[in-house]
């Protein structure tokens, strides 16, 4: 798709003059968000008329260059309506119909519709197109039964994205369908799913007789997965990129919690530790120049290795590093002041290192899991960046429904 | 040397295993780990009554069952592989140990009876605030008043100082390190529940200013003695490491089997395999390690063959079951990762009872010395 041609000049005084018009420090989120969408400067490369101006996706980074120069509130899509931002408005904007544009894209900006993701089932994690949620038809409507899982935010979603199999009579891959699920229809059970930390930042989803309008299935049936893996190649790039500094990041943490502790070991404990951290310290750093070196071969057209090493590396980095922090700490590892209160997370709690550096021991287990495990991950660097053989596929060429799935 | 179980310690294994399969199911774990005491008087009355474990190693002269490491070692593990939640470790293990070591007659004969009936949960109160493991860091003060003593200093870490019944605690007379006993009503004391990485196991901070105390010890520097109770409790405690590691391998193992993904048990993944391989090794050499040790104890090995058998098992199989609880979160992908999944009450405990009584680092030095690198 071509862009449209607009200066750095002229694209920074488009944004100054929304700035000058409404401003982030005065009025709320979804208003000023609503504004800025208005403008076009949501997404820039969306079209126009859908927040955008039919730009090069790269200048999206002068307009928040100058939203930050121009107020002191700013608001990250991260902390907005990171899954509706990040993979939502995309399949709307590409699948959607106009109604759907009309009604769901600015609101997917501005936050007032938290989206959420379900493709994840108890059965099917790494292989989440072994999924077994079944949608049948029925008259206009599609009806839905299932169960998903590690569906983060679905508790104050408005809206899903849905994978689900609409035919399991062919291959797993070609019967899956893609749909929009109102979160708030019949049928939809959202309960917490705590993990180790005691906290549930993610949910289990239980789809009962679930009805959706067949209008709410994005692509054709049975383009389910190609819809899908969109969007899980966004989120599998979104992670491993390292910290963006020199000597920050998760290291950055261990050593500052070093400079804390380090007198309160012995001699020899103190030496291996030491060594422990440069370890660790030469690995972050090496993780961040890789990352900035596949930024640099991507601009420059040519994507390389650099670009997949980053997940797997980080994953098993960030353990260490974290388990390295809790060394550090010594006998008081034995002491975990944030508790297990089962709860939603609070982000404002763990303020200080000692306590975040616990959290993260435990939390950070998941890295090597969530987004791709390591043992899929080296699968992938093995077999599509070094071009060795894969492994036989046991389930690819034959129906669903005669591959052997377990209890 | 020669370790192999006899037929009677295999009985002994599955008896207590029967016995904690029963009262010490994941369900009972998880009931008993969320509450302030952290163990049910009803299961701690009934493995005194019904398994006489309190009384394992306390001489049948005093009430118990007479046995030595070899079968606490069994005990143990059971225990470990169990998760058991019970103040087994700090009332039958590391007490009794300091009271057989250092402990005079008289006290002995006090308080090893209670332990060994179930009656009483004793601890050891052993590390100062912002000190090491050795009994070398000892802080607390004991000061003389008239014929009673007078502790100060704060004890952190403490197996159950919470809810003990007999408080010892290691502390500085003059320049001896000494054994006393502070009554849990004393004045002056203070007991706090540690919110613990852990929560199958309660640790306290006991702060004492000025409390009133019974010295308990037989006279004299008792920092050798001090220091074996510890080394035998240690070996104890690599134990526990090896059930828990062992039951993370087979959990790991039947989920391989079990669970499908691409059509097939990831078992048959090599990725899979081959961690649960890696992981036999590991279980396998750990159990090599705390045997060892038992052994050596239950032989009374010499006081620096003591320590370094000490220190091999505590180091190796506090890295094994870590690495081994580690892997298995990672084995069962997310599941692993929920709170629902016994995983996580594991890889805390492993990660916990790698701390106790020494790092690895600090156990290999010692052996690093013993070995004379």
């Amino acid at each position: 798709m071509g862009h449209v041609e607009m200066s750095e000049q002229d694209l920074r005084a488009r944004t100054r003059t929304l700035l000058q018009k409404i401003s982030p420090d005065t009025v709320d989120q979804y208003t000023f968000r609503g504004a800025q969408y208005d403008h076009g400067l949501a997404w820039v490369h969306f079209p126009e008329g859908y927040g955008g101006l039919g730009l090069n996706p790269k200048m999206q980074a002068i307009v928040n260059d100058e939203m930050r120069k121009g107020a002191t509130t700013f608001y990250e899509d991260l902390n907005v309506n990171p899954i509706g931002i990040g993979m939502g408005a995309p399949v709307v904007l590409t699948y959607g119909t106009e109604e759907m544009k009309q009604t769901l894209l600015k609101r997917i900006f501005t936050g007032e519709d938290i989206w959420c993701q379900l493709f994840s089932e108890p059965s099917a994690g790494s292989d989440v197109a072994g999924l077994t949620s079944r949608a049948v038809r029925d008259g206009d409507d599609w009806v839905v039964n299932g169960q998903k899982v590690w569906t983060t935010l679905a508790h104050v979603s408005r809206w899903g994205m849905l994978v689900t199999r609409t035919n399991p009579d062919v291959p797993k891959h070609m019967g899956l369908s893609y749909f929009l699920l109102d979160m708030k229809a019949p049928g939809v059970e959202v309960v917490p799913l705590y993990q180790i930390t005691a906290e549930a930042e993610f949910n289990e989803v239980f789809l009962n007789d679930v009805r959706i309008p067949h209008g709410h299935m994005l692509g054709k049936e049975g383009d389910g997965w190609k819809v899908a893996i969109t969007t899980l190649m966004n989120e599998r790039t979104a992670l491993g990129g390292g910290s963006g500094r020199k000597g920050g990041g998760p290291v950055g943490v261990l050593m500052n919690l070093w400079k804390k502790n380090a007198d309160a070991h012995a001699p020899t404990s103190r030496a291996v530790l030491r060594d422990r951290i440069t370890q660790l310290y030469v690995k972050s750093e090496l993780l961040r120049l890789t990352s900035a070196r596949a930024r640099a071969a991507g601009k420059a057209g040519n994507p390389g290795p650099e670009g997949s090493v980053g997940k797997l590396a980080q994953a098993e980095l960030y353990k260490k590093v974290w388990e390295c922090g809790l060394d550090v700490i010594g006998t008081d590892a034995l002491v975990y002041e944030p508790g297990y209160q089962l709860r939603r997370p609070e982000a404002e709690e763990r303020q200080d290192s000692l306590s975040y550096a616990k959290y993260q021991f435990l939390r950070s287990r998941a890295n090597s899991i969530e987004g791709g495990t390591s043992e899929i991950m080296r699968n992938i660097l093995g077999e599509r960046i070094l071009g060795l053989p894969g492994e036989p596929r046991v389930d690819k060429d034959i129906a669903f429904k005669d591959v052997p799935r377990g209890g | 040397m020669d370790f192999a179980f006899t037929a009677e310690h295999e009985e002994l294994r599955q008896t207590v295993r029967r016995f904690l399969e029963d009262k010490s199911d994941e369900q009972a774990v998880r009931a008993t780990m969320v509450t302030e005491r952290g163990y049910s008087e009803d299961v701690w009355k009934q493995m005194a009554e019904q398994m006489a474990l309190q009384s394992m190693i306390v001489p049948e002269k005093h009430g118990g069952a007479g046995f030595g490491p070899v079968e606490l070692s069994i005990v143990l593990e059971e225990m470990g592989r169990a998760l058991v939640c019970a103040p087994y470790l700090s009332t039958a293990v590391l007490a009794v140990n300091a009271l057989l070591e250092a402990g005079s007659p008289a006290a002995q004969k006090a308080i090893l009876p209670a332990i060994a009936s179930g009656q009483a949960v004793a601890t050891v109160a052993l590390v100062d605030a912002g000190c090491g493991w050795s009994i070398d860091d000892v802080e607390t003060r004991a000061e003389e008043d008239g014929k009673a003593w007078r502790l100060t200093g704060t004890k952190v870490h403490v197996l159950d100082g919470h809810v003990a019944d007999v408080l010892l605690v290691a502390a500085l007379a003059g320049d001896e390190v000494a054994l006393f006993r502070v009554e849990p009503g004393a004045d002056n004391l203070e007991r706090t529940l540690t919110p613990t990485l852990d929560i199958t196991r309660k640790l306290a901070v006991v702060k004492m200013s000025g409390t009133q105390a019974t010295r308990v010890d037989r006279g004299g520097d008792q920092t050798a003695a001090l220091r074996k109770a510890v080394a035998l409790t240690t070996i104890a405690l690599a134990a526990e490491q090896v059930g828990g590691a062992q039951k993370c391998l087979e959990m790991s193992t039947d989920y391989a089997k079990t669970r499908l993904q691409f059509g097939r048990p990831i078992g048959s993944f090599q990725a899979i395999k081959h961690r649960c391989a890696d992981m036999l090794v590991e279980v396998e050499f750990a159990k090599s390690a705390a045997y060892h040790a038992a052994f050596r104890a239950a032989e009374k090995a010499d006081e620096e063959e003591l320590q370094a058998a000490a220190s091999m098992a505590k180091s190796y199989c506090s890295e094994a079951y870590f690495d081994v609880t580690a892997e298995t979160i990672q084995v069962h992908g997310g599941m692993g990762f929920t709170w629902e999944h016994p995983a996580h009450l594991y890889f805390k405990r492993a990660r916990s009872t790698s701390t106790l009584f020494g790092s690895p680092v600090e156990h290999r030095e010692k052996l690093a010395d013993h070995l004379g690198l």
